[in-house]
């Protein structure tokens, strides 16, 4: 068992509110994952002479992120400008993401990089949601959409690594409530291709998978499309993109969602209990997603 | 009329309440305000009483009911009426999966649509909906009666047993082992009953009967597990 969150704001004025009105939408699902938390906020996009956003997770929370950022300045050809809290941190970076990625892995294998893009920042870690959104201040964070995810582990270890949201390439994430029972054979199929995985979570593999087919020339529809065919088990994705909210269920649609619309929001999550407390949410338009149907918001 | 608020209460307090306090008959109603998509609201009430829950539940709202008259105004998470007995549920709003799970009687009528599974393993009770329902209902059904007033999903009545289904609008596919009949009397008498019963005006003449085909009740070593 799993919770999955998402929120995208249709209007301008409540992106400075978009932490606010989705923590109790998190903390609602502690009861279906109290043992990791993490989410995926998407601002406004960097413009492209301003480099990229990279959202770095280290062991400690001490971690010394100045000394880091100073180590990788002497290798980086630009500046890199850094705003941390505890063991997380997010770079911006100029130079080319290869060399920024490849920086980071030589000069610091301790760090886990989490997401890479113009509009991404991801936070995840072990904990209970409530402690999770505490410790990073996830009440504070604006931009124009979210996917949220509390954990409930049941095929792979408790680490913050094994948390969702995963990503894949830039400005993709992916958060899953349910299990693959063939990720091994997706990524032995990935892995040939370049493909590099960071653990051995089934949703990585999922996360990987779908990235790789818009890569190729999928557009998202085509590439969720393919997920039927190719990825075995019970699953309900929320996809978050520079500019989409998406959710699939699968044909069987073991795990649940419900979504509310009204002309300032939409809200997705597992169960209504954690859109309860939703401005507007008596008056919203409420559905629960159809099997094998994608729904797709744009900011 | 009673009135618990669970801004203010917990489940487990209106629980206790319902299975204690409101016994025989010493309260005749009760109103459950901001339910906010709570679980096991109302869950094993065993009284004559009628219940009135202002919003939307969470899962299993009136599981295993026995004599009580449950209305949401709203919309019910997983398995509401699962396993009830007797009495009647009333959903105003649409019920997600699985509703009316091997429930053993009584009356659950869904007035929206109704999810995946609904009347999985029913053995007995009758299930109204009045919108359509999703893949898999009635998924090796034992007993009652199930009419469906819009459309049904995927593999309708699968693996059934006794149960039968009156479907008014389209079925996208039949389970294993289920089949389309020709109504009868006592099917379009049992259909009017029902839609009474539910405060629904659709005709019976309207509606199709789908029921088992009993292939299944007996081991075919011939079909080569093709069902």
């Amino acid at each position: 068992m799993c919770g999955i969150v998402g929120l995208l704001v249709k209007k301008p004025e409540l992106k400075a509110q978009l932490g606010a009105l989705m923590l109790p939408m998190l903390t609602g699902m502690s009861e279906r994952g109290p043992d990791s938390a993490g989410l995926a906020v998407f601002g406004d996009a960097l413009p492209a002479a301003a480099g990229r956003r990279y959202s770095l997770h280290a062991p400690d929370w001490n971690y010394d992120w100045a000394a880091c950022v100073a180590a990788l300045n002497r290798v980086l050809k630009h500046p890199v400008e850094f705003t941390a809290k505890g063991n997380h941190a997010i770079l911006i970076a100029t130079d080319d993401p290869q060399k920024v990625a490849a920086a980071v892995a030589e000069g610091f294998p301790s760090l886990h990089l989490l997401s890479v893009g113009r509009s991404i920042d991801v936070y995840k870690d072990v904990g209970h949601p409530t402690a999770v959104a505490e410790r990073y201040g996830f009440k504070g964070l604006t931009g124009t959409h979210l996917v949220g995810h509390t954990r409930m582990a049941t095929e792979s270890a408790v680490t913050p690594a094994h948390a969702h949201p995963f990503t894949a390439g830039e400005d993709f994430c992916l958060v899953h409530n349910g299990s693959l029972s063939n990720p091994y054979s997706i990524r032995r199929k990935l892995e040939p291709l370049g493909i590099r995985f960071e653990t051995d979570n089934d949703t990585e593999a999922a996360c990987r998978y779908l990235e790789w087919r818009m890569r190729e020339g999928d557009n998202l529809e085509a590439a969720l499309e393919s997920s039927f065919r190719e990825l075995d088990g019970f699953f309900t994705f929320l996809i978050g993109t520079g500019d989409s909210l998406a959710l699939v269920r699968d044909p069987f649609a073991c795990k649940p969602a419900v979504v509310a619309e009204t002309d300032d929001y939409v809200a997705i999550a597992s169960e209504f209990r954690s859109l309860a407390k939703l401005p507007g949410v008596k008056h919203a338009n409420l559905f629960e997603p159809a099997p094998e149907q994608l729904y797709v918001w744009k900011s | 009329m009673e009135v618990v608020d669970l801004q203010r209460q917990s489940v487990r307090e209106l629980n206790q309440f319902l299975h204690h306090d409101a016994v025989s008959g010493k309260v005749q109603a009760l109103e459950v305000l901001n339910p906010d998509g709570a679980h096991n609201i109302a869950v094993g009430v065993n009284t004559p009483i009628a219940i009135a829950i202002r919003g939307h539940a969470g899962y299993y709202c009136a599981g295993m009911n026995k004599h009580a008259s449950v209305t949401i105004d709203g919309n019910v998470g997983w398995g509401v009426a699962e396993n009830m007995m007797s009495g009647t549920v009333r959903v105003k709003g649409f019920a997600s999966e699985s509703a009316g799970a091997s429930a053993h009687g009584g009356l659950l009528v869904i007035e929206g649509d109704a999810s995946l599974r609904c009347g999985i393993g029913l053995k007995g009770g009758d299930i109204v909906v009045g919108g359509s329902v999703g893949n898999f209902t009635a998924f090796m059904a034992q007993a009652g009666r199930i009419v469906v007033c819009g459309d049904a999903g995927d593999a309708l009545g699968d693996s059934l047993y006794e149960t039968v289904i009156y479907v008014r609008g389209r079925i996208k596919s039949l389970g294993s082992d289920a089949q389309v009949e020709p109504m009868r009397e006592t099917d379009y008498a049992a259909v009017g009953e029902l839609l009474n019963r539910a405060g629904l005006t659709h005709d019976p003449m309207t509606f199709k009967r789908v029921a088992s085909a009993r292939q299944l009740y007996h081991w075919n070593a011939d079909a080569n597990q093709e069902y």
